[in-house]
Parts: C-alpha cells; structure tokens; sequence
C-alpha cells in the first residue's frame, strides 16, 4: 500500500484545515498530528513488512490509477524524509513564536513531505518530475516564510535556478517521450538502449544530469544553495539540508543512472569528476565563511560531492557507499542545523564573530555538535567515517586511485574547517555578553540527542546496520 | 525549402516577444510580451496538431494569467522617475549579448546541419488516445500531483500576502 505514503499526509493536510484551524488550541495539536505522520512514515520503513508495501488500495489505487513501486532505496529515503521531517517540526516549535505561523510551517511542511515520497516511489519520468514540483514549489514557500529581504531573496534565487533545472529537465523528458513513446522508466531504459549513440538522446541525458546537478546543488550549480540554507528559517534550513536536495537531487540521480543509464561510462565519468569538484569546492569556501549556516551550507555541499563521487563508481560497493553517506548525511547534517538553530535562537545571531565558548552554557548542544563534526570528518568509529571508507575503499577497487586519493585528502579539510569552527563557537573562553546563555528547550535537545546517538550508533552497529538497510539496495543494480 | 515559412516566423516571433518579456522595464509591457510568447506558442502547438493543448496555453497563459498580472500591477505603486533610472541603469549593455546568441544559436539549430544524429526514429505510433482521456485514464496521479501544486500555491498566497498579526 505504499500510495498511503502519499495520501494519508495529503489526508492531514484537509484534517488541518478543516478541523484543527478553527481556534488557537486546535492549531497548536496540529504539532502533534504531523508528529503522528512523520513518526508512522519512519516506523513503516524501517520495518518495512511485504503485507504492508506489497499489497495494492484496490479501488482507491484502481482509481487514482497508480503503480508506485519501493525498494530498500525507497525505504531507506522514507526514513531520512520521516526523521528530518521530525526534526524540522521540533526546530519549527522552537523558533517560531505565533501559533499561525507554526500551522502554516506544518502544513507546508506535510506538503513538502508528500513530493518526496511522491519522487521516491514512482517509476515514471514525468510523475517524477510532478512530485519534483510539488517538493520545490513548497520549498521556495519555506524559504520565503519569514517575508524578510533575506529570505525572500534566497526563495527568489532558488525558483529562478531550479526553474532552470526543471526547463532542462522537461526539454530532456519531451525528448526521451519522442524517443520511447512513453514516460515509466522500463520504456525510456529500453529506448536508450536501443538508441544508444543518438546525439538528440545523448543531449536529453546531459540535460536531465544538468538539472539534477542543479536540484542537488552540486558544483558548478550550486549557486543558489547558500543563499538558500542561510537566509531560509531555522527549521527550513534543517529540512533542506537534510532531506529536499536530497530526494529531489541526489536520490533521482542515483535512480536515473542505475534504472535508466547503466550502459554510460562517461556518465559515470563525469559524476565523479562533479563529485570532487564539489567535494574541494565546497571544503574550500566554506574554511572562509563567517557564519555558521552559510558555513555548514558550504560543508553540504562538499558531502554531496563524496555521495556522488560514490556513485560514480558505478559498482555495487560504490553505490551502497553512497547510499550508506546519503543516510549518515542525513543525520549529522540534520543534528548540526538543529544545534545551529538552538545557537541562533539563544544568541541572536549566526555570526561566528560573536560566538565562543558556548559548549560551557550549552553544553548538550556543543558536545552533540562535536560528534556531528567528528563524523563530517570521517572519523572512527562514527557512521561518517564508515560511508567515506566504503566510498573510498569502491573508488580504490574500480581502479580510479587519484580519486580515492583525492577524497581522503579532502577530509583533511573538512577537519580544518570544523576544528576552526569549533574552536570558534563551542570551545575557548566563554564571550563576553554571553554569561546568561542557556541551553534550548528540551524538545529541540532531544532531537540533538536522539540524533546524535544515531550517528554514533550506527558507527558501532555498522556491520548490522550495513548488511540489513544499505547493502540489500544493490538490487536497484541486478533488477 | 523556403527558410522563411510560418513555422520560423512563428518561432521568431515567440523569440522577440519573450526577449521584450524579459529585458523591458515596464512590468506592464512586460505581460502583453508574455501574452504575445504564449499566443505564438498556442499557434504552433496547433500547427502540432494538438488543439487541446493550444486551447489550454491561449486560454490560460495569454489570457488568464496575463489578466491576473494586469489586476496585480494595478494594486501596485509605479516607480519614481530617479528609481527608474536607477533600476534600468546598464541593463540594456549587460545583456546586449543574450540576443545575439539566441539569435546565433537559433540559426546554427534550425537552419545548418550541425550534427549527423539529431534524428530520433520514433517507435511505431500505436492508437493514440484523445488527449483529454489520455490525461484522464493514464495520467491520474499527475492531476492529483498538480492539484497539490495548486494547494501548496494557495498556501503560498495566504502566506506571502496575508496580514501578519499585530502589524
């Protein structure tokens, strides 16, 4: 039944506004109904029974005429969206003041929430590209929530260049349809086969990776990405980092080049090539950022590098890499923009100027930073340490040493970014101004933990974690 | 072959009105270049031989929505003589070159055989269903994908424009 992944968010939506909108009280329990959402969505992945994802809604499917299809890709996606999702809705809680601006954030939110797991389960090119939409259109929303300059600028960036990504995504889907005569994924995988070395299908390809480079915000189409994260409300900026360029870039790259482009190696070429790029790129700038969401922005977009660095590898052990750092991106990039919130309510500002030696007044939050920063870095035994080693360990097999390399020296960076970081804001002598400084409420500290334990966790359980949730997703491979 | 038939000119056409649409400074202009692009677009997709589609893109692209941004200028205040010159200060020199390379890019596409494979061989056509059951049986998850847009749309309006509170 997984077309209730879409409907019953879709039903939470009306439920909120046709009853939980009609006084102050209902509204503010509207928190506890999107928790509900969120929390069923986790729980039904991670278990994931057949009875529940392989049975079909009869007459409601029937009607609505869907044929959506999981996999352990899809699961582990629905995972990341549901505990992101979590986690945005407890910043959200946190940070916003009027009960009205709470209501709108969730039903934005859910909305948000129904594209991604629209994009994670569909095998048809077009319905990929409407779900796509529905992520993005309640995205440049989020983003311009506050109405300030600033936001309304990052929104603005973000809908031109991701108008951009999806002119070259339909151009590129209008060709493929030409060449198919039909939009699922099994017709256009047949017509690309067949149609191997055609220039017009060549360049609908190069469009499409264009466009996903853009969603993803990899190097050089990140442009909109920094702007986006640091002008974007503190919850926002959880979710986009966490999960939307995640479903909507780099989930999609990884499902178009498995399902519809194994034949290309230059595909595979340059996607590695685009990896490290973005991998130093982002490592680089974000050693000069003074504020700590444009810095962590920077530092997103070098992981996503590693991701498709991984994925480039076009190998079994390469892709579960990238997936393993999908997921352990989610995590830590997820718990450093909640802790980033928690500074940025607490302080005032985001500028690391005026930050030092915080971790002595909000010490659940420094240390829950520290582990974040330890496992960007990749060190053992943290869950980042084991996806980079995987990435680096698949590079390294398929022959593509200077790139294995290449990745194991940008870790250096990253640790010299987070180490100034640190030193920056958590540790040091407590700043002036700064003695009355508290930690934040308790829901926003449990999430920090919750996450943190997570990264750690899953760094020690690695052998369990990888054989059950990351290496099963080699059948996107063998299908 | 003639190189100017209705199809080039139409296509020139559709190019002009949305370079005007994008580079004049006049938010009104600007809509009637909009509305002008999409009347030429709905005459091409009929010569496409898709009607529908033409009807949808005339109706709602060159009519609606250029008559929701005529209602939306009104309610808006028009610049000062000295904000104007601010605004439009170099613009025209900073994109002089868009132009010319539409215009180059146009000619190297259309008119010279650049590449050997720009060909697709389409697959054998089987009985094409009408449009508007075409969308209704196969496409339904799409409507709903695009009702949704709507929905968000919506969201997006009360609150972009809605009043905040105690302001």
């Amino acid at each position: 039944m997984p077309s209730l992944m879409i409907l019953i968010p879709l039903f939470g939506v009306i439920i909120l506004n046709l009853v939980f909108a009609v006084n102050s009280r209902m509204k503010k329990a509207a928190f506890w109904l999107a928790l509900a959402i969120f929390s069923l969505q986790v729980v039904v992945a991670v278990f994931h029974h057949p009875a529940l994802w392989n049975d079909s809604l009869g007459r409601i499917d029937s009607f609505l005429n869907v044929s959506f299809f999981v996999d352990h890709l899809s699961f582990i996606m629905f995972i990341c969206i549901g505990m992101v999702s979590i986690a945005s809705l407890f910043v959200a809680r946190y940070g916003m003041k009027d009960e009205d601006d709470i209501f709108k954030f969730i039903n934005l939110l859910i909305m948000a929430s129904i594209g991604m797991s629209g994009i994670v389960m569909v095998k048809d090119i077009f319905s990929l590209y409407v779900f796509m939409e529905i992520t993005a259109v309640s995205s440049f929303l989020l983003i311009a929530f506050p109405r300030s300059l600033e936001s309304l600028e990052g929104s603005f960036k973000y809908l031109i260049l991701s108008s951009i990504a999806t002119v070259l995504m339909l151009t590129s889907i209008g060709i493929l349809f030409l060449a198919a005569g039909g939009t699922d994924f099994d017709a256009i995988a047949a017509a690309i086969g067949a149609s191997y070395e055609n220039a017009l299908v060549l360049a609908a390809i190069g469009l499409f990776i264009c466009g996903l480079f853009i969603k993803g915000g990899l190097v050089p189409f990140h442009g909109w990405l920094p702007d986006a994260y640091t002008a974007a409300p503190a919850p926002v900026s959880v979710l986009l980092a966490g999960v939307v360029t995640k479903s909507a870039g780099i989930y999609t790259m990884i499902r178009i080049t498995t399902s519809l482009l194994p034949h290309y190696q230059s595909v595979n070429n340059i996607l590695m090539l685009v990896g490290t790029i973005s991998i130093f790129a982002g490592a680089l700038a974000a050693i000069g950022q003074d504020n700590f969401k444009r810095m962590l922005a920077y530092s997103s977009i070098s992981q996503m590098g590693y991701i498709i660095l991984g994925l480039g590898t076009g190998t079994i052990l390469g892709i579960a890499g990238a997936v393993f750092h999908l997921l352990n991106h989610s995590i830590f990039k997820s718990l450093l923009f909640v802790n980033s919130a928690a500074v940025e309510k607490e302080i005032g500002t985001s500028d690391m100027n005026r930050m030092g030696g915080i971790s002595q007044k909000m010490p659940v939050t420094g240390t829950t930073s520290v582990i974040a920063f330890l496992s960007t870095c990749g060190i053992p035994p943290l869950s980042g340490f084991w996806s980079k080693v995987i990435i680096v360990i698949a590079l390294w097999q398929a022959g593509q040493y200077a790139y294995a390399s290449l990745a194991i020296i940008a870790s250096i960076i990253t640790l010299a970014y987070f180490l100034s970081m640190q030193r920056r804001v958590f540790f040091g002598k407590l700043r002036a101004g700064l003695e009355n400084l508290k930690d934040a409420e308790g829901g926003v500290l449990t999430v920090s933990v919750v996450l943190a334990a997570l990264t750690i966790g899953i760094g020690i359980f690695f052998p369990f974690v990888f054989n059950t949730l990351i290496l099963p997703v080699k059948e996107i491979l063998v299908r | 072959m003639t190189i100017i038939n209705i199809d080039n000119a139409l296509l020139i056409v559709t190019a002009i009105a949305a370079i005007w649409t994008v580079m004049g400074r006049s938010l009104l202009k600007a809509t009637i270049g909009l509305a002008v692009t999409s009347a030429a677009i709905s005459v091409i997709i009929f010569r496409l031989e898709s009607p529908l589609a033409a009807v949808f893109e005339l109706s709602v692209c060159a009519g609606l929505i250029t008559a929701v941004f005529v209602s939306a200028i009104s309610l808006t205040k028009p610049l000062t003589h000295k904000e104007i010159l601010y605004a439009s200060k170099d613009r025209m020199k900073r994109y002089i070159y868009l132009p010319v390379i539409l215009l180059v890019l146009g000619a190297a596409l259309a008119f010279v055989k650049i590449w050997p494979g720009l060909v697709i061989a389409a697959p054998a056509a089987a009985s094409q269903p009408e449009a508007r059951s075409l969308l209704w049986d196969f496409r339904r998850l799409d409507i709903l994908g695009q009702v949704i847009i709507l929905l968000a749309g919506a969201f997006g309006i009360v609150l972009l424009f809605g009043e905040k509170k105690n302001k």
